[in-house]
């Protein structure tokens, strides 16, 4: 059978530095097939090559037998191929079916725009999907799940008979989720062949057919996923033995952490109650906009609830600043690390340190050798692999740039830890490393309070879960009486 | 935070660098990891001393070219020429770092400059009545007037979340416009000889205002490298959001930058004002973009979080440099203001094939 794409010995090099050593793939039509590997194991560059972003160094790339040569994005999409990329580019100031329709809008009479007739046929596309997006609304004004699923969308509309996704579910929820699969099955009947690349390996398992897996730039191996369990795939992408994916040694304890009590924000979360124990790590499930990081928020200082109460180790508290919040011994660590996490154009050293900057200069002058501990410290307790604490944070894999916000929080020693989707854009490997570390932190008798979209994570970390849907809580189980079926169906 | 999403968009060089840096993501291998480390090492000498580089090559060019200008005398008024420059330039780095702009401190040095000047001129009609007073005085309210005027910018900035560049133009008119009204258009001649010191002064032959500037620049270098508000500056000017979730008070040091600048640039219009002997309703004008080029040429980028105030100095050294040789080649003002141009469009070019090329 033809091959729809065939790729060997791809290499490339910045600077002298390998990011890809030994690319190989090959694609057969009417299948999906899984692209995996940890963070640097040089799928993004791979996957740039095959744009027409980068110019490879070295290695064959063959579409239907025909040796190609990419050197913008345009050509690969005149080839048939197209893709789905993870950091959306939305116009923000215009509408979904111009987004969609860009640079290759419909012709009317003297070389205006056939506006009609692209919002129908976007419409249609949508329609198709089953995504709920109307195609005359502006970008601006939807969530980053509805934009991620424009994306999508836009990615199809090409016609192209080679799509690859780059992790196209990271900021959608599971129902939206579950459409794009039935696109992707569809289009596989249709013959045409899908590159899925994702860390979440039950989405790989459940849609895709076959795998290839690199590591370290370099291709380890390939096959078909009925031929391999979880296990042994993650065996692959790490290339060493993980004893079990999620780490739980923490038992609760009798006492309260943190008790919430009627909290509400108008538009945002209405009527949240919950209390998670010393000792505890409490779960909340719900889809993207079901209202789980205002609850934070709110928590934190960063939002102003309209009602509710709060309570921290027995005591009524007033949160209306992050200082408040920090005080109380609460630590936040937020869904997006770049935007609201790290300060990536600074110091590894000093991300630690910045949430603790007056304990650190007692005397308005900094502390430099205190901070120099401080950030060695949470170095060696996290396994933070950097070259130098004094490199730009922005060089680190997402693994260990989620290491360091974790680090910049526990320098301060909190009591509860607010987790919003703690292993988001995170390797096998790493996940593992910050489950061992959320752990620990509960077994030491700390409150966790943790936010995730990934039902096995959920349900392999918490002791309990409250499932979130629309603003509210569809209430609070235990993960022996629940199960991923009925958190989804909670949800929706 | 929705009154801070119009004003601080992430940088759009950002896609594009983390681009650029993606082998980076490959540490883990120690062979890479440390072939990395070379040229981030190298990226490193060139970013902090790449531009120490091009001052020292200048320096060094005009002096073969021209044997005046290593003479004391030269040296001392280069720096001389320098030193208001000098001084606007590192509040504006202050307010650079913070991914802000401060537009108005020509105006600023004018209406400082003034108004201190009425409360120590020895002419009958042009001071306010009862002067000359001491020279703390004037000192004192000209920085007083430039701090108020950085803290209405600041607070307008910082709390009305109006971008930098609407209120710090709007503050260049006004303060401009104050200026005329306070002195109805005249100048304010005949400052005390105590007053004038700090412009025309020397300690050991070092002129007075390449003291302060050297004071303002120690100052300034201890406070961003050393302190815990600088740390707060280049948090802020790296990511807003993840500082404010780390408890930084954002608004605060938002708003402290322009009172910094402010202050700096009402200091600034005295030394001009004792240096020439008068003070002038129309000095000052366009000054802000000398400052603003010294804190570009010395490697600051413009969208916040990264840049070091002795790179600042040496972009101000570099621009008085570069007049000083021009005049002592007799080449026209008209053409050395061609060439300026050139440097600051020149210096950036090189900083973004740094960053992001190659």
């Amino acid at each position: 059978m033809e091959l729809l794409l065939e790729v060997e010995g791809l290499k490339k090099s910045f600077g002298g530095v390998a990011a890809l050593r030994d690319g190989r793939f090959q694609l057969r039509a009417g299948t999906v097939h899984a692209l995996c590997g940890g963070n640097g194991a040089g799928k993004s560059t791979f996957l740039k090559i095959l744009m027409g972003i980068f110019k490879r160094d070295a290695g064959a790339i063959r579409r239907r037998g025909k040796e190609v040569e990419f050197t913008s994005p345009a050509d690969a999409l005149a080839s048939g191929i197209a893709i789905i990329e993870q950091e959306l580019s939305p116009v923000p100031h215009m509408t979904v079916a111009e987004n969609i329709y860009l640079g290759r809008e419909p012709k009317a009479r003297f070389g205006g725009i056939d506006f009609r007739a692209m919002n129908r046929s976007a419409q249609k596309l949508l329609d198709d999907l089953e995504f709920d997006i109307r195609a005359t609304s502006y970008m601006m004004n939807l969530s980053v799940a509805q934009m991620q699923l424009v994306e999508i969308a836009k990615a199809l509309s090409h016609d192209a008979e080679v799509i690859f996704m780059d992790e196209p579910t990271s900021a959608i929820g599971e129902r939206e989720a579950q459409h794009l699969f039935d696109a992707i099955r569809r289009l596989q009947t249709q013959g045409r062949g899908i590159v899925y690349v994702s860390h979440r390996l039950s989405e790989i398992f459940q849609i895709a057919d076959s795998y290839t897996v690199f590591r370290d730039g370099a291709y380890v191996g390939s096959g078909a996923l009925a031929d391999i369990d979880r296990p042994g795939l993650i065996r692959m992408i790490v290339g060493r033995e993980l004893s079990e994916e999620y780490v739980k040694t923490n038992a609760p304890t009798p006492e309260t952490g943190i008790e919430v009590v009627a909290l509400s924000c108008p538009n945002k979360i209405e009527d949240i109650s919950f209390s998670a124990r010393k000792g505890e790590i409490f779960g909340i499930y719900g889809l993207m906009g079901a209202g789980r990081t205002e609850i934070f928020n709110c928590l934190f200082g960063l939002d102003k609830p309209s009602a509710g109460r709060v309570t921290v180790d027995g005591a009524e508290v007033t949160i209306s600043k992050p200082a408040d919040a920090m005080a109380l011994g609460l630590a936040l660590v937020t869904e997006d690390r770049k935007l609201t996490g790290l300060n990536l154009s600074d110091s590894v050293r000093a991300n630690i340190c910045m949430a603790s900057l007056p304990e650190m200069s007692p005397a308005f002058a900094m502390d430099r050798a205190r901070e120099a501990r401080a950030s060695r410290d949470m170095r060696d307790q996290f396994q933070i692999k950097a070259a130098r604490d004094t490199m730009p944070v922005s060089g680190l894999s997402g693994g260990n740039q989620q290491k360091v916000v974790l680090g910049k929080w526990f320098l301060r020693s909190p009591k509860v830890l607010l987790l919003d989707e703690p292993t988001r854009g995170v390797d096998v490997g790493a996940k593992r490393e910050i489950y061992r570390i959320i752990s620990d932190f509960a077994a030491a008798g700390g409150t966790v309070v943790m936010i995730s979209s990934e039902i096995d994570e959920v349900l392999g970390m918490s002791d309990r879960i409250m499932v979130m849907r629309a603003g509210r809580s569809a209430g609070i189980f235990s993960r022996e009486e629940t199960d991923a079926q009925s958190l989804v169906h909670l949800s929706t | 935070m929705p009154n801070h999403s119009s004003t601080f968009q992430p940088e759009p060089g950002q896609g594009v660098r983390s681009m650029a840096e993606e082998p980076v993501m490959s540490v883990g291998d120690d062979k890479k990891a440390k072939g990395w480390l070379g040229s981030e090492q190298r990226r490193l000498l060139v970013q902090e001393y790449g531009i120490f580089l091009a001052f020292l090559i200048l320096v060094a060019v005009l002096s073969v070219s021209n044997e005046f200008f290593l003479t004391a005398g030269n040296i001392s008024n280069v720096l001389l020429q320098t030193s208001i420059n000098g001084v606007l330039a590192i509040g504006m780095t202050f307010v650079i770092l913070t991914r802000g702009i401060d537009l108005s401190v020509g105006s600023v040095v004018a209406l400082a400059g003034i108004v201190s000047a009425s409360f120590v001129t020895s002419s009958a009609t042009a001071g306010i009545s009862g002067a000359p007073y001491p020279v703390a005085l004037g000192l004192g309210i000209g920085l007083l007037v430039g701090i108020a005027c950085g803290a209405v910018s600041g607070l307008i900035v910082s709390r009305f979340s109006v971008p930098a560049f609407v209120t710090t133009l709007g503050m260049l008119s006004a303060a401009r416009g104050l200026t005329l009204i306070y002195g109805g258009g005249r100048p304010v001649p005949a400052l005390t000889p105590a007053f004038r010191w700090i412009g025309t002064g020397d300690v050991f032959g070092i002129p007075a205002p390449v003291i302060i500037l050297a004071i303002v620049f120690a100052v300034s270098w201890w406070i961003l490298n050393r302190t815990r508000f600088g740390r707060y500056i280049y948090a802020v000017g790296g990511n807003p959001h993840a500082a404010r979730t780390s408890g930084i008070n954002i608004t605060r040091i938002q708003f402290v930058v322009y009172v910094i600048s402010g202050g700096l640039a009402g200091f600034a219009g005295m030394l001009l004002s004792a240096r020439t002997g008068s003070a002038l309703p129309q000095a000052g004008i366009a000054y802000e973009l000398d400052a603003i080029a010294a804190v570009v040429i010395g490697g600051t980028s413009l969208s916040g979080g990264v840049g070091r105030v002795t790179g600042t100095l040496i972009g101000a050294l570099i621009i008085g440099v570069m007049n000083n040789g021009l005049d002592l080649m007799g080449i026209q003002s008209y053409y050395q203001q061609v060439l300026k141009g050139a440097l600051i469009v020149g210096a950036v070019m090189l900083d973004q094939k740094r960053n992001y090329g190659a």
